[in-house]
């Protein structure tokens, strides 16, 4: 059994969830008997592959080419296809990040293979692979086992572990390639980094604020207290369609899912698509004025009371547990 | 410009959703069901594509004949066509797209516009497996497009930024929110949209590559704690984030 699993890099840096899909690989591989190869695509990632060693990659392919230092979707979908098919690989596992979510439904029409998108766990039963996703943004959960020769599974950040990296480094080969212009019809020309900002799916820490801030003049407050804790900026649905907050920072069921380990929804009333997003969290703060509010039943940890009292005070608190102030 | 939207009709992002009896579906009791969030962008965006370009917007959905109720507020907002590809049964993604793939085959747009992912079953992957079976490029997530001379340049959100992508025409395109303010259908569109056409193709079973176990609530959270009801509350707030949670 051969699982191929595509480890995302960009800069030259592989991303966390490419460590968390080689090593949720290799848990796999452990019970069904079998190796796990990674797979790197880019510029110049020579350097770089044999660290995937570490999470439990038997070897690891290379595909380099100056052309390949940009994401181009046609381009590197081509790529994994071919050498999933020269490794006569069983199953092939992407991270669930933007860029292995645009991969992973072109693999899978060139592979004929089954795609179980955005897992969140991966069992073993009865000698096949079981996949947990969830539907309907988290309200319900399905488990699925893949029916084609060939199986994929995109997995989602931040829910697997990639495990602290062993002292090992895997051996590394070329994949053989044979690139044409036409490969590159779709091809990034650029990208803009939103000035630094940490985002919200990637964040181990998130606050949210809601339509409870009263207005865009007080996520001061809100940011200050991200800042504070090293977390990302949220927004409910309501505070992005009044324009307080880009879209990007919007979390629930038209927004962003997030799953991090502590995510605090200030003045946010737990609307039934919010709940949806962010109810997988593994700690959850509310801090609402209404007793009644819907969050209160999603939180961990809840105060009642009036945000713009409270949030200064935590975030004073914060900076004096981390030695900020 | 000939332009292709793709709808879904799904669950109101407002509905609780239970699972049915047979733990294999939902329970449709009281759901109310609603086009697509994101596929209203799609069709925002070619109606848009239309105004600037000229050509014609047809939009397709695949499914049952639920599915006319959206198909008819795509109508209502200004497309020219509605094509219901029928079909009652369940399929997984790579199902949906081959009938979509094989209709759109035949009327080769230069643009089709799907929703970033269906609020259901939130695979995110029917837009850009299309673009594979027509041998098509596709940026997917759009917030921002372009196009001019054949060719259209794209602005993709990724995790803490965004990628400027250019591509050649025709391609997929699936929309992110943000990419435009979807429009209201007019009295007017409302009223002329119930007696256009919709056009029924009736599609064969197809072998699927999924198969669903089972599917369930996800599992209750234990009730949490109110801390306390002002400021006071802060420091024991922090120690149990920092001593019981462990997560500051």
């Amino acid at each position: 059994m051969k699982i191929l699993v595509f480890a995302e890099q960009r800069e030259n840096k592989f991303k966390k969830p490419a460590f968390e899909a080689v090593r949720a690989a290799r848990n796999v591989a452990d019970q069904l008997g079998g190796e796990v190869i990674g797979l790197v695509i880019g510029g110049a990632v020579q350097s770089i592959a044999a660290t995937l060693g570490g999470y439990g990659a038997t070897r690891v392919c290379v595909a380099e080419d100056p052309r390949l230092a940009m994401y181009s979707p046609t381009a590197y979908a081509k790529i994994i296809a071919a050498v999933a098919q020269a490794q006569q690989a069983d199953v092939v596992m992407l991270p669930a990040t933007s860029m292995g979510k645009d991969l992973a439904p072109r693999v899978a029409v060139k592979l004929d293979a089954g795609l179980a998108a955005d897992c969140i766990a991966l069992k073993v039963e009865g000698g096949e692979i079981v996949a947990t996703r969830p539907v309907y943004a988290g309200k319900a959960l399905t488990d699925v086992k893949m029916t084609s020769a060939l199986k994929m599974f995109t997995l989602r950040p931040n829910v697997f572990s990639a495990g602290e990296s062993a002292d090992a480094s895997a051996p590394v080969e070329a994949a053989s390639l044979t690139l044409a212009d036409q490969d590159f019809t779709c091809v990034v020309k650029e990208i803009k980094q939103s000035s630094g900002k940490l985002d919200v799916a990637e964040a181990d820490i998130i606050v949210t604020g809601g339509r409870g801030m009263k207005g865009p003049e007080h996520f001061g407050i809100i940011e200050q207290l991200a800042q504070a804790l090293g977390g990302a900026v949220g927004a409910s649905r309501a505070v992005v369609d009044a324009g307080w907050r880009p879209h990007e920072e919007q979390v629930g069921q038209t927004g962003k899912t997030v799953s991090p380990s502590l995510y605090i929804a200030v003045a946010v009333s737990g609307a039934i698509q919010h709940l949806a997003g962010m109810s997988s969290s593994k700690y959850i703060v509310a801090i609402n004025k209404d007793k009644d509010a819907p969050i209160f039943q999603a939180a961990t940890y809840g105060i009642v009371g009036d945000a713009f009292e409270i949030i200064p005070a935590l975030t004073a608190e914060v900076k004096k547990l981390l030695g900020k102030s | 410009m000939k332009l292709a939207a793709c709808i879904n009709h799904v669950p109101d992002t407002a509905a609780k959703i239970n699972v049915a009896a047979d733990r294999m579906s939902i329970d449709k009791t009281g759901v109310t069901y609603v086009i697509n969030p994101y596929d209203e962008f799609a069709v925002e965006e070619c109606l848009r594509l239309k105004e600037k370009n000229g050509g014609d917007v047809t939009v397709i959905s695949l499914g049952g004949d639920a599915h006319k109720e959206s198909l008819r507020k795509a109508l209502a907002m200004g497309v020219d066509k509605a094509v219901l590809l029928k079909d009652d049964g369940v399929r997984d993604s790579y199902g949906v797209a081959r009938g979509l793939a094989d209709y759109l085959k035949e009327i080769s747009p230069d643009i089709v516009f799907f929703g970033k992912q269906s609020v259901d079953y939130d695979d995110g992957a029917v837009g850009v497996m299309v673009a594979e079976m027509l041998g098509l490029p596709s940026v997917s997530v759009v917030v921002k497009l372009e196009v001019a001379g054949g060719k259209a340049v794209a602005e993709r959100e990724i995790e803490g930024g965004r990628e400027v992508v250019e591509t050649t025409l025709p391609a997929v395109f699936t929309a992110q929110k943000g990419l435009n303010e979807p429009r209201y259908p007019s009295l007017k569109g409302i009223m002329g949209a119930k007696s256009k056409p919709i056009e029924e193709r009736p599609l064969t079973a197809l072998t699927a590559k999924a198969a669903l176990v089972q599917m369930q609530k996800p599992p209750a959270k234990p009730a949490g704690r109110v801390i306390g009801t002002d400021a006071t509350a802060v420091p024991e707030l922090v120690r149990l984030l920092h001593e019981e949670a462990k997560v500051i």
